[in-house]
């Protein structure tokens, strides 16, 4: 029970039963969908950028607790965030994910702190970083579906 | 009283010791393995054959005059043999090995459809089969400007057989259909289907990914004109597979893949091919795959498949049963004839997270879609866990699937 504790630590469990910004954005500037075909979650990130700031970001789609919970607390850590500095939290959130070896800044990983059991569970971490995938590729410039696959 | 009477004499004990596998500690759990329709576990007299295959019998086969050939080639053709009397097929001529059911369901509708679907024509498949059953023909009827009829499903997940019956027409010159859905457990009504198909003057092709391990398979009652399974459904190795075709139709289709094995004389202006079923077996085919195969149809003929059917029917009562009690649980398929195999959801509960939690019990289930998308979208679920069981599984790993669904419920709600 204790790693599942660590999995589905209660931040994670309370963002699944209410996923913050978990609608459609009327104004978005990008939309961008991520698929993982090999469990079927499907999500649609919106983007309304004002030059390099992230002005507002939502969600839409159908997933796993993992994948539900990290899309919401992603848009909530994001918002209103420049796009550097949304690109370096994906980059703390991989390697905590990952269990990449290194020691990472707390106050740096905030909430995102709450996927740390994820990387006991390496077959879940593709859920963790769908969303994270899909606003980088949005960032990017990138349009079609992306693929955790 | 039948089925206890069975059950009785059916000594799972035994038949667990069998199996090697089965005897390990997942994380620090007993395993419990109920994902029998992805793949199932082997016993030990399988293995045991491979070993012996490699430090005994090894060489390639139909082409060497030395010993160890004499002794493969032997070896793989009475493996073909077994096959033949596994399925009561008339002649070894009709048993073409394959890597598995995917690859015998492609073979027929590259070299069966490419010769003969013309454009207008119709293939006609089921809402409940596996992506390897709708994709070839998908692929056939896109190249010959053909189409692709769905016979559907009722919301207990049975084929309506009378919209099946209409959808039957002039055009259509091939019926794909699953023996059993690998997603569901729905046992199709073969027979009856074949009988139709066959009226209307239409090929059968049976997809018996799912029908081998659990039922008899006798393809001249049947009447189909082909029947694929896999090996390693069947207790048999991964990467070994049959196609039974009816010779006639097989002789008269083009071979599948050109190489060695499957010619009788090659000139650059002219091939002439071989004889079936070498037609249809280009290369050094898996010599070892086919003697673990046949013993693997052996150890199901010593249980029984009559045996085993029961057993695992009482398997299924047991779990539907328990299941059912489950707050919130609902099972996706409740057909009246049905394989050991269950499919679910949980209210507010990902199936892929009940995979994670069950699997720190110890219970290995498949989450997802099964290779099944269209037949999810029938039940409007993105993906359901699937709970299949096999001749060795007990009422106390039902059970245990039970108490891991409950501690399910237990994080997500707790």
């Amino acid at each position: 029970m204790t790693d599942l504790r660590e999995l589905y630590q209660q931040v994670i469990l309370d963002h699944n039963r209410n996923p913050r910004n978990f609608r459609e954005l009327p104004h978005a500037t990008k939309r961008v969908e991520g698929y993982n075909p090999l469990c079927g979650d499907h999500y649609t990130v919106f983007l309304q950028l004002d030059g390099d700031v992230i002005r507002d970001i939502s969600f839409t789609g159908n997933g796993c607790a993992i994948s539900k919970s990290s899309a919401s607390v992603m848009t909530s850590s994001v918002k209103g965030k420049r796009i550097d500095e949304a690109e370096r939290m994906f980059e703390v959130f991989h390697k905590l994910v990952t269990g990449e070896p290194g020691s990472l800044d707390a106050a740096e990983l905030g909430r995102l702190a709450a996927f740390s059991g994820v990387s006991e569970f390496p077959a879940r971490v593709k859920c963790a970083t769908l969303a994270w995938h899909t606003l980088h590729n949005a960032l990017q410039g990138e349009e079609e579906v992306v693929t955790t696959e | 009283m039948s089925t206890l009477a069975v059950s009785t004499a059916y000594d799972v004990g035994r038949i667990r010791r069998d199996f090697p596998i089965l005897r390990q500690s997942v994380r620090g759990k007993r395993l419990v393995y109920l994902d029998n329709a992805a793949t199932t576990q082997k016993p030990q007299a399988v293995i045991d054959c491979l070993v012996r295959y490699y430090a005994e019998e090894n060489a390639n086969v139909h082409r060497g005059v030395h010993f160890l050939s004499e002794v493969a080639t032997a070896a793989y053709e009475a493996a073909r043999t077994t096959v033949k009397r596994f399925l009561n097929a008339r002649d070894e001529k009709e048993i073409v090995f394959t890597r598995g059911t995917t690859e015998g369901i492609n073979l027929v509708a590259s070299s069966w459809g490419r010769r003969n679907l013309r454009e207008g024509d119709e293939v006609l498949i089921t809402a409940i089969e596996h992506h390897s059953n709708i994709v070839p023909w998908q692929l056939l009827c896109d190249e010959k400007n053909a189409r692709l009829r769905v016979a559907p499903v009722n919301d207990a997940g049975e084929i309506i057989v009378d919209e099946y019956a209409r959808l039957l027409t002039p055009r259509t010159k091939i019926v794909a259909i699953s023996h059993a859905s690998n997603a569901l457990g729905t046992i199709s009504p073969v027979k009856r289907m074949t009988a139709l198909a066959r009226a209307n003057g239409s090929l059968v092709l049976i997809d018996g990914a799912q029908g081998v391990p659990h039922l008899t398979v006798d393809v001249q009652d049947l009447d189909c004109d082909f029947y694929a399974f896999s090996g390693h459904k069947v207790y048999g190795p991964t990467g070994i597979g049959v196609l039974y075709g009816r010779e006639a139709i097989l002789d008269a289709m083009p071979p599948y893949q050109g190489g060695g094995d499957m010619i009788l004389s090659v000139t650059f202006e002219k091939t002439t091919y071989n004889v079936l079923p070498y037609k249809f077996e280009a290369g050094t085919p898996d010599i070892s795959g086919a003697i673990g195969l046949a013993t693997a149809l052996d150890y199901v003929r010593s249980i029984g498949l009559d045996n085993i059917s029961a057993h695992e029917h009482d398997l299924l009562l047991y779990a539907t049963e328990k299941l059912d009690t489950v707050p919130g649980l609902r099972i996706i398929g409740r057909a009246a004839e049905k394989a050991s195999v269950i499919s679910f959801t949980l209210d507010r509960v990902h199936p892929h997270d009940i995979g994670t939690i069950l699997d720190q019990e110890g219970v290995a289930i498949r989450t997802g879609h099964h290779c099944a998308q269209p037949l999810m979208m029938r039940f409007k679920v993105p993906a359901t866990g699937r709970a299949s069981f096999g001749l060795y599984n007990t009422r106390e790993e039902a059970d245990a699937l039970v108490a891991g669904l409950h501690k399910t419920i237990e994080v997500f709600r707790g």
